[in-house]
């Protein structure tokens, strides 16, 4: 229980550094530009 | 009982308006672009979808490898890592629209509803597959092309098919592509009838990674070994067909409490891991 207690203390700051350091690198604004447009192979046409 | 079932829909139904909000997109069938697509929701959303306001994680993670320049694509993995490790699949049973549409498709009544067959776990172990192949190994071999949102899922044809309801001349460029993840469409959804929640036992790459996640979440299931009676209510009610009795933390667990609500001796709760002993 001691591990399991660790690893998530442990992944939770894994978690909010990887989102801190993809924030820094404008990684939001690439996943915006693909989020405003209509995905075309997702709705299967492209 | 009947009250805390309830619960489950309404918690569902609002997550599922909240992350698609944007309710003028169904008629005019233009999609959200506000700043809120920054952010993906936890669960199967599809961001075509007239309605969302926030990013398909699993669509967003594709993108992010299929890039021509390989960025590792820390935002979107991070926020994946921080729902799991929070939440684990309790996004599964309370967070996610696709899990609320299987849910309700699952009260249609049928003659013989199927809890689990021959061969059923074997065939849950499909959606790890889906998940490191079709999510993670493809989209970064072929490029521009996220593989899961073009060949398999679900979502975005609910998605395809809501804009052509608003917007009728998408009917007119619908061929083959469009013809083929709507026969999985209505596998799903006919499944769904039949068996609880077939889209999430054996293809979701997002229940694969939560599940994954189950055992070192925040949020845990507790099962007080001196409670229970090893009456099995737990294993019967469960619709992801586990027993919460043996291990309630499951990696097929969605969370959604059903055993909870049904033990007899108030054996199992929802704890957190600092609380674990």
């Amino acid at each position: 229980m001691k591990y399991k207690k660790i690893s998530s203390v442990l992944l939770l700051c894994l978690s909010v550094s990887m989102i801190g350091v993809g924030i820094y690198q404008n990684q939001p604004d690439s996943v915006l530009s693909k989020a405003i447009r209509i995905c075309l192979e997702c709705v299967g046409i492209g | 009982m009947a009250k805390k079932k309830h619960y489950q829909i309404v918690i569902q139904s609002i997550a599922t308006l909240i992350q698609n909000a944007n309710f003028k997109g169904f008629f005019t069938g233009k999609i959200y672009q506000g700043d809120t697509k920054k952010v993906c929701v936890p669960g199967l959303n599809c961001y075509s979808c007239p309605g969302a306001v926030g990013s398909c994680p699993i669509g967003s993670l594709q993108n992010s490898l299929s890039g021509y320049s390989f960025k590792f694509p820390y935002y979107v993995l991070g926020l994946l890592l921080f729902f799991g490790a929070i939440l684990g699949r309790i996004v599964c049973g309370f967070l996610c629209p696709f899990g609320l549409v299987q849910d309700l498709l699952h009260k249609i009544p049928f003659p013989k509803k199927i809890r689990t067959f021959k061969g059923d776990m074997i065939l849950r172990k499909l959606k790890y597959i889906i998940l490191i192949v079709m999510v993670i190994i493809l989209p970064i071999i072929c490029k521009l092309t996220p593989v899961f949102c073009k060949y398999l899922c679900p979502s975005g044809t609910l998605a395809g098919i809501l804009l052509a309801f608003s917007d009728t001349t998408l009917f007119s460029v619908f061929g083959s592509r469009f013809a083929w993840k709507f026969c999985i469409l209505s596998i799903i959804i006919l499944t769904s009838i039949i068996i609880a929640r077939p889209f999430c036992k054996y293809l979701c790459p997002l229940g694969a990674f939560y599940g994954i996640m189950n055992k070192v979440s925040v949020v845990q299931m507790s099962c007080d070994k001196s409670k229970c009676n090893n009456c099995k209510a737990c294993a019967k009610v469960c619709d992801m067909a586990v027993d919460p009795s043996v291990n309630c933390n499951h990696t097929e667990c969605i969370r959604c409490g059903k055993c909870k609500n049904v033990c007899p001796s108030k054996a199992i709760s929802y704890t957190n891991i600092f609380k674990e002993k």
